[in-house]
């Protein structure tokens, strides 16, 4: 291509002479979409660092350097505490019950059956429906007077009206609301990413195990989950990061409450740094999510570098 | 006949099995329908049976949500800001594929790998700094801080699928155009551009439905009633004092998610095969 351009450059104008050279039309191209991110996530993120390292709040904006005191102020706090380990606890146990669900959701689909595009249309709604919106569904559903949860429960006879749960309410029940609904929105993302990686498998592979022998559990956990499992850990990442730094569930279903109860990072850093105007503190308990980001990337660069060798 | 019986039991295991995953996955939206039609009266009546109409349906919430809201403007601004964040997408993402994909070469690919973990850096980490910038610029409690911010995670993801597509495309068809006499820059546009709708409308329906479902930048930048796109206008604006209008915000989630919804499940495919860039090749 280049020896092309190259013998037809003659005839072109001078300008379009500069837009025939791969290297500077390809630097052109980029040059918009590199600047743009370098400026509006480059440039944010060092100003989160600088933030972090200062005495900045809205109602005095100065960038009086106080070192690491930021940190040091935050660690000490004790909703800061509870608010870290909450958060390892909410992606911890919305992912894993995500991926069981999403395991199982994807054994069913591989098989045809009548309606198999409805249900799977139906099946995948939680994470395709703005999620903010329908946390609010949750949240009508949770209501401390008219939750139909508790309606059917009472209607079968395990609580009475008046032992009916409060879900979110009660700090432990919050939390588990709050787990349920993120496990919710992700598990037909795991679904989707198993199929995607099962039905990528080579059928004479699976043949060959049925015919040596392999039973349905050894073919799933011996052959299947090691070919799929690149697939599956990019999924996992992304869920991990998603949920480790979101605070849209929490804010709208509980607000941190109650009592802190279900205080994450996300959350914590908005009430901080946005509600109280305290940018400074905000920002050192945003920065706190990134060291496990980091980690997660790494684990994603090297997954993406593995597959291309 | 045992084994009959045994087939029996199996397919009810696995149609049970089925119902249990549709009713977890669509009871919440059949909830929102429901209570979207249903009188106040009956809503909030405890000896009804919820699952079902117990007083004739009604539109009332649905006038009160267009009448009385906000929410036909909030529809308006989502749509405003859904198609400049397109724009700018489409401006800065199509040209970087393509180079990504083509011009850049060996260092493309890292280059793309980069732009693409760019959309892993989450909004929480940045709108601190985001929300100050976009003061100091004058847009707060605009609409138009998002059309500015929403690209932040547009570009790398649009850029990451087209890249893909763009490999796909084969460099004859480009060489055959500049044999005849085409530019580089214009073998581009005349050539690999056209050829690419079926990408583009995909990255055109994909960076929509992220504008709508973002819930986080929205929240921090815009507390103005009028800018509010409507995810957010939906979630924070229909709760007046400690009241919640459950018939109304339900309507009101329920407008604003039917497209996204409907969107989202006929790309399902081809974001999947974004998200993992074959991942299994």
């Amino acid at each position: 291509m280049v020896a092309l351009a190259e013998k037809f450059r003659g005839r072109t104008s001078r300008v379009s002479f500069v837009f025939d050279r791969p290297r500077i039309l390809g630097s052109l191209f980029l040059a918009p979409a590199i600047l743009y991110i370098f400026a509006l996530v480059g440039v944010p993120f060092l100003l989160a660092v600088y933030y972090a390292l200062s005495a900045y709040t809205i109602y005095n904006p100065s960038y009086h350097f106080v070192g690491l005191r930021n940190f040091i102020d935050v660690v000490q706090s004790d909703i800061f505490r509870s608010a870290l380990l909450n958060t390892f606890i909410f992606t911890i146990c919305s992912q894993i019950l995500g991926l069981i669900l999403g395991k199982f959701g994807a054994l069913l689909l591989l098989r045809p059956f009548p309606g198999r595009k409805i249900v799977r249309a139906l099946i995948v709604l939680p994470w395709c429906v703005p999620i903010a919106l329908a946390t609010v569904a949750w949240e009508w559903m949770f209501d401390s007077l008219y939750s139909v949860i508790n309606w059917t429960l009472t209607a079968v006879g395990l609580v009475t009206p008046a032992t009916a749960p409060q879900w979110l309410g009660d700090p432990h029940l919050a939390m588990l609301c709050v787990i349920i609904v993120n496990a919710w929105r992700f598990f037909p993302f795991a679904i989707v990413i198993f199929l995607a990686g099962i039905t990528a498998v080579p059928q004479d592979v699976l043949d060959a195990a049925t015919v040596d022998g392999a039973g349905f559990w050894r073919r799933n956990y011996q052959i299947i989950l090691p070919i799929i499992a690149p697939i599956v850990v990019v999924g996992l990442i992304f869920g991990t990061v998603f949920t480790f730094t979101d605070l849209s569930i929490v804010y709208l279903l509980t607000n941190g409450g109650p009592a802190n109860a279900t205080q994450v990072l996300g959350n914590l850093g908005f009430q901080i740094g946005i509600l109280s105007g305290d940018v400074a503190h905000g920002a050192a308990v945003s920065l706190f999510m990134f060291p496990v980001l980091l980690g997660l990337v790494v684990l994603m660069l090297r997954y993406i570098r593995s597959r291309e060798i | 006949m045992p084994r009959r019986v045994d087939t029996a039991v199996k397919e009810g295991g696995f149609y049970t099995a089925v119902a249990f995953f549709v009713i977890l996955s669509a009871f919440p939206f059949y909830w929102m329908l429901i209570t979207a039609f249903k009188t106040n009266a009956d809503l909030y009546d405890v000896s009804n049976t919820p699952f079902w109409f117990n007083e004739a349906p009604t539109l009332a919430h649905f006038r009160y949500l267009f009448e009385q809201t906000l929410f036909a403007r909030w529809l308006l601004n989502s749509l405003i800001i859904g198609v400049c964040v397109v724009a700018i997408t489409l401006a800065t993402a199509l040209p970087a594929a393509y180079a990504l994909a083509r011009l850049a070469g060996r260092a493309g690919e890292a280059l793309g790998i980069g732009i693409f973990l760019t959309y892993l850096v989450p909004p929480t980490l940045l709108f601190l700094p985001l929300s100050r910038v976009i003061t100091i610029i004058g847009l707060q409690n605009s609409m138009w801080s998002l059309v500015l911010v929403y690209p932040t995670f547009t570009i790398p993801f649009c850029s990451w699928l087209l890249m893909g597509f763009f490999r796909a495309v084969p460099r004859e068809i480009e060489e055959a155009a500049i044999v005849d006499g085409c530019s580089l820059c214009g073998s581009f546009f005349k050539m690999v551009l056209p050829l690419s709708l079926p990408a583009i409308l995909t990255v055109v329906i994909f960076t929509f439905t992220l504008t709508l479902q973002e819930f986080v930048y929205a929240l921090t930048f815009i507390s103005a009633s009028a800018q509010k796109p409507v995810t957010l206008g939906v979630a924070t604006d229909l709760v007046r004092g400690d009241i919640y209008y459950w018939g109304e915000l339900m309507a009101g989630a329920l407008i604003a998610s039917a497209p996204v919804a409907i969107a989202y499940n006929l790309f399902l495919d081809r974001f999947i095969t974004g998200i993992t860039g074959g991942a299994l090749k």
